[in-house]
């Protein structure tokens, strides 16, 4: 795995990564914001992955796991928030 | 070994990029949550995996990560769709069908 | 690289000063946990991923956490 497939790969996840953050820019409702912040969060972990492999470490992997888990998280509480109104 | 394990992180990043190009491009939220959820949980199943079968050592952590974000994927976009349907957020001009609404209406006759 | 984390930087500070703006602080909530999620990338860029893990679990879960239950016990619309 070469340099360049690497840069590639990376520049498509980055580019993926402007068109979600103008949707939460301009979304109308906190809803559409919420979509997008998942989405980003999710294109992410396969960055940190992609990552952790330029940089050869094992360890890095765990951040991963722990990104997907805790964004989830806080996603989940806005998502109950919203649910339930006042 | 390498070849396959590029070819599927391709496949991967490339639904990725579709995954956050239909969020920006759909017209309604719940068009949007069916975009970024498909699109993202597949592509980010596919990268894993295949950094995975590029480092053979890794196999089993990247198995791990990918299983964990094919669990809470859908349960995190099924909540907003709940929450967005129960605040009333209207569906978009050229949608066909809404069947919550009919099981509504025939839940009250 | 040095792209990559130009780009991640000029995010970080599309997200914070939308944050400023926006009236419906829900959507301010969402907005720093963005900021959040995005300073956890920074950090792992830095060869720092215990940081990283510090970060995202502070920052984008306990923090959206308790401004949910501050604007549950205030209100939602900024005049």
């Amino acid at each position: 795995m070469n340099e360049t497939i690497i840069i590639v790969f990376l520049g498509l996840i980055a580019g993926g990564i402007l068109l979600s953050l103008i949707r939460m820019l301009i979304g109308p409702t906190a809803s559409d914001r919420a979509v997008a912040v998942d989405t980003i969060t999710t294109t992410i972990v396969g960055m940190l992955v992609i990552l952790a492999f330029v940089f050869d470490r094992y360890i890095y992997l765990d951040v991963a796991l722990v990104y997907s888990l805790l964004a989830f998280v806080g996603l989940c509480a806005i998502a109950r928030f919203m649910e339930r109104g006042f | 070994m390498e070849l396959v394990g590029v070819i599927i992180t391709g496949i991967g990043v490339l639904f990725l990029f579709l995954g956050n190009f239909g969020i920006l491009r759909l017209p309604d939220v719940y068009n949007r949550i069916q975009a970024g959820t498909k699109c993202t949980t597949f592509g980010t199943f596919f990268t894993v995996i295949g950094i995975g079968i590029i480092q053979p050592e890794w196999f089993w952590k990247c198995l791990l990560i990918a299983v964990f974000v094919m669990f809470t994927n859908p349960i995190s976009s099924h909540a907003i769709a709940r929450a967005s349907k129960k605040s009333g957020i209207p569906l978009c001009d050229r949608s066909v069908v809404d069947q919550t609404r009919e099981f509504e209406e025939k839940e009250e006759a | 690289m040095i792209l990559i984390v130009s780009f991640l930087v000029v995010a970080m500070l599309a997200a914070a000063v939308s944050a400023y703006f926006f009236k419906d602080l829900l959507s301010a909530v969402i907005a720093s946990c963005m900021v959040s999620l995005l300073a956890a990338v920074l950090f792992f860029f830095l060869h720092a991923p215990d940081v990283a893990m510090a970060e995202a679990s502070i920052g984008a879960a306990l923090v959206t956490a308790v401004f949910v239950i501050a604007i549950r016990r205030t209100k939602r619309y900024e005049e």
